[in-house]
């Protein structure tokens, strides 16, 4: 269903694909079912003159039994959901597979800011690339985030990679991914965040290898200001200041 | 209001507000009798109207927000242009108001305050001036609610969760006066709830006709009592939270405030912990309402009636073990979320049972499509569509993507939407002539219910979709966005916005036939369904006290329907073996 609106940019985008799927091979027979059954009663039920209706008290063993049975099938149908959202969820969100590279997101009132490793691969070193509402990443490589916020809470949502995680102020939340395709795609803020929340619009720019070290080395150190207007936006990275009660 | 003029006596006046002598026959002014009422018919009217004024100002919001959605930029007739910040404020208020002011108020407060001591055989509820105080603090937390909208700075737009930070600082909502007022307003509405939730779950306790066991009971009344309990054990935290909140806006402690020690995640935790119960808080009634008429127009005894209630208190047990799903995303330790992935898919099961149920009861019936029929069948059908979605959003790994966007709207107005508005509707539609002592209109109410539920799908299904498609909540215009900026999404859009207008103007036959019939409708007679319940043995409207004379004894349960001994098709609980 995503997949139809939705290119899948990220490695482990068609397992959510597939795992919605999944609910849906599951839950809408069960759906179509309950609603067969319910218009066919409404429509073998329907009044009769002089008919009376059944005395049905449902107490009885075996009538409970068109309930208890479906129960135990529902319960079923659930285990097996659980365990596909469970193996999705543990490989997206609670595993970490080693990263090649570290970008840090910062979220505010309302840009995103992205510290991009330069050509020694480390953030939070001098050759970092900083860069406004623009998040580059190399095809293929496998990145670490760590998210923070600077003020309210914001959720950093990139619907190509089927990814979304809250930045929470006071915190550095961290995660993965590992972009597959090629591409210009957008990135949303999901949370809202005041009055800007609808103009947190930024871009994930996915390339090549060869690519992205051309970029590096056009936005490397001593090119931080030249190179890309935006690049000259942000802060310094400092808290903002405790508010006096 | 439309209370028809009885002759009988009104014993409560001010100073015999909790005696139920019956000899006290003085007339009761205005005032007396509309506004200081202890009658709990009259609260429940209170109430009543109250929330369907509140449901007016809940739709034109989203009348204007909807419109800006489909046409962006355009002046809404009748509001202006949308800005950013009244974007926010209008999402934040629609939602507030039609769960707090809409759907607690006519589900809870009104049906419950009006059935409970009618159903039951007494002449009112345990606490009548306790029950006046209920309503006075609701009345007041409505207009403070309504004047947040009009302070500088404006109303609220933190979203109705208000997680801070934003909801604690004024320098990020920039709506100073009134994030303070919408928190104020939804706190005084909890206490308002606490007190008529004692009053309610005592009542049920202590009042009921002699003979009648907790399993005579009338499942709605079940309901509205596992509701209540619901509803006072998860509320206390959240009222907390209210507090602590309402200090960091304005004392300056830094509860929430993650740069002076304070945790903003706290804060959700303690608004979810409430939270997921109340969407059972108000679901259970709708579920007890829309059992009644099942079982009146299809005259079908409840199939498996206890059932009905274990599932109905599993659900309720439940609810307070899956908070957290709805902070899967949000900095949670994520194995805590496969937790709340398993109890969340598991609540799946005793609310599955109970539609089993409903759908079981049909078997074998003598169905009549009455307008009250059709609301009722409606819920079932509508709601099924809200708790499938609800585990594409209950599976932890599905959630990473659906999570905050279209998707997850409409899996909740697919739910809330047959609980506030088809369920009340059918609450309505059924029990009016008990309230005012006439007829509805059959033919106008079908069209007022095809005219509701045809647009309501073509709303929702539609925001599905745009869900699916990545479309992200509370943005007052997607023009920033190239790809939910096509033409493709856009119609989708339109299509939910034009059939919101629909819907809206169906709404205006409704009002019509409701305040017709309650002054010109054709005389209702006691009981023009053949019902079994107490309520139907009294007057139509019930006089003060309910039950002049004879108090009613009770022999069997609520739905012996079609009884094979009997002539009748019915078997009024009362009536002595």
């Amino acid at each position: 269903m995503v997949e139809h609106y939705l290119t899948a940019a990220s490695s482990y985008a068609t397992d959510i694909d597939n795992l919605i799927w999944l609910v849906t091979i599951i839950v809408m027979p069960w759906f179509f079912l309950v609603q067969g059954i319910l218009f066919y009663f409404l429509f073998k039920f329907k009044k009769k003159d002089g008919q009376k209706a059944q005395y049905i008290t449902g107490e009885e063993a075996h009538q409970m039994r068109w309930v208890s049975v479906p129960h135990i099938l529902v319960l079923l149908c659930d285990i097996v959901l659980i365990f596909g959202a469970i193996r999705v969820w543990v490989d997206i969100k609670q595993d970490m597979p080693t990263p090649d590279a570290t970008v840090r997101i910062i979220a505010q009132q309302w840009a995103w800011t992205f510290v991009h490793p330069g050509p020694d691969n480390k953030i939070d070193t001098d050759d970092d690339i900083w860069t406004v509402d623009e998040l580059h990443l190399e095809n293929g490589q496998t990145y670490q985030y760590k998210l923070e916020s600077r003020d309210v809470m914001h959720s950093f949502s990139v619907p190509v990679f089927r990814l979304k995680q809250d930045a929470l102020p006071g915190r550095v939340i961290s995660g993965w991914f590992k972009p597959i395709k090629e591409g210009n795609w957008s990135i949303q803020c999901a949370e809202m965040c005041g009055i800007g929340h609808g103009l947190m619009p930024a871009r994930v720019i996915i390339e090549s290898a060869a690519a992205h070290a051309a970029w590096i080395s056009a936005h490397g150190p001593g090119k931080l200001a030249a190179a890309t207007p935006a690049a000259s936006a942000p802060a310094p990275q400092t808290a903002p200041a405790p508010q006096a009660p | 209001m439309a209370q028809p003029e009885t002759p009988e006596t009104e014993p409560h006046s001010e100073h015999t507000g909790d005696d139920h002598g019956h000899d006290d026959h003085h007339e009761q002014s205005f005032v007396s009798k509309y506004i200081l009422s202890t009658d709990h018919k009259m609260i429940a009217m209170q109430y009543m109207f109250t929330g369907m004024i509140m449901a007016l100002i809940g739709g034109f919001m989203v009348y204007a927000f909807r419109t800006q959605l489909a046409y962006p930029g355009i002046s809404v007739p009748g509001y202006g242009t949308v800005s950013a910040g009244e974007y926010n404020a209008l999402v934040t208020n629609h939602g507030t108001i039609m769960i707090f002011w809409v759907a607690m108020p006519v589900l809870i407060a009104a049906f419950g305050n009006y059935l409970i001591p009618l159903m039951l055989g007494c002449d009112d509820m345990v606490f009548p001036r306790l029950n006046r105080l209920s309503y006075q603090i609701f009345l007041l937390s409505a207009i403070v609610l309504v004047v947040s909208f009009f302070v500088p700075g404006g109303g609220f737009g933190g979203a109705w969760t208000a997680y801070p930070p934003l909801s604690a600082k004024a320098e990020y909502s920039l709506t100073p006066l009134g994030s303070t007022l919408w928190l104020v307003a939804v706190a005084l509405e909890f206490v308002a709830f606490l007190i008529g939730g004692i009053n309610f779950v005592t009542t049920a306790m202590n009042s009921r006709a002699p003979g009648m066991k907790m399993f005579d009971m009338p499942i709605v009344i079940w309901m509205i009592v596992i509701a209540s309990i619901l509803f006072m054990a998860s509320v206390g935290p959240l009222i907390a939270g209210a507090v602590m909140l309402f200090f960091d806006q304005n004392v300056g402690t830094a509860f929430f405030d993650p740069d002076r020690g304070g945790d903003p995640m706290l804060w959700q935790h303690l608004f979810w912990f409430f939270g997921h119960p109340e969407v059972y808080v108000v679901l259970l009634p709708a579920c007890g309402i829309t059992a009644e008429i099942l079982t009146v127009f299809s005259r079908k005894k409840m199939f498996a009636y206890k059932t009905v209630i274990n599932t109905a208190l599993g659900t309720g047990i439940l609810s307070f073990f899956v908070w957290a799903h709805h902070q899967f995303i949000s900095g949670i330790d994520p194995r805590m979320a496969n937790v709340f992935t398993i109890t969340t898919v598991i609540i799946s099961i005793p609310i599955a049972e109970m539609m089993f149920v409903y759908v079981a009861t049909l078997y074998g019936g003598s169905i009549t499509f009455s307008t009250p029929m059709l609301w009722a069948l409606s819920f079932v059908v509508e709601f099924l569509l809200g708790g499938v979605t609800g585990l594409f959003l209950g599976a932890s790994g599905a959630d990473i993507y659906f999570h905050d966007t279209y998707f997850v709207l409409a899996h909740f107005h697919y739910t809330f939407v047959p609980i506030a508005i088809l369920g009340t509707f059918a609450g309505i539609t059924f029990w009016f002539p008990k309230m005012f002592g006439r007829m509805m209109s059959d033919k106008w109410g079908k069209i007022h219910f095809w005219g509701t539920v045809i647009p309501f799908n073509l709303i929702f299904i539609p925001l599905f979709m745009l869900g699916a498609a990545g479309q992200h909540r509370r943005i007052y215009s997607y023009e920033n966005f190239p790809e939910l900026a096509v033409p493709a999404l856009q119609d989708l859009r339109i299509l939910a916005t034009n059939s919101l207008y629909v819907m809206l103007a169906f709404q205006v036959i409704f009002l019509i036939n409701f305040f017709y019939s309650a002054f010109k409708g054709k005389k209702a007679s006691k009981n023009p369904w053949d019902s079994n319940t107490l309520e139907w043995t009294a007057a139509s409207p019930p006089p003060h006290g309910n039950f002049p004379g004879a108090m009613p004894n009770v022999y069997r349960g609520p739905y012996e329907y079609s009884h094979p001994d009997r002539e009748d098709d019915f078997w009024p609980q009362d009536e002595p073996a």
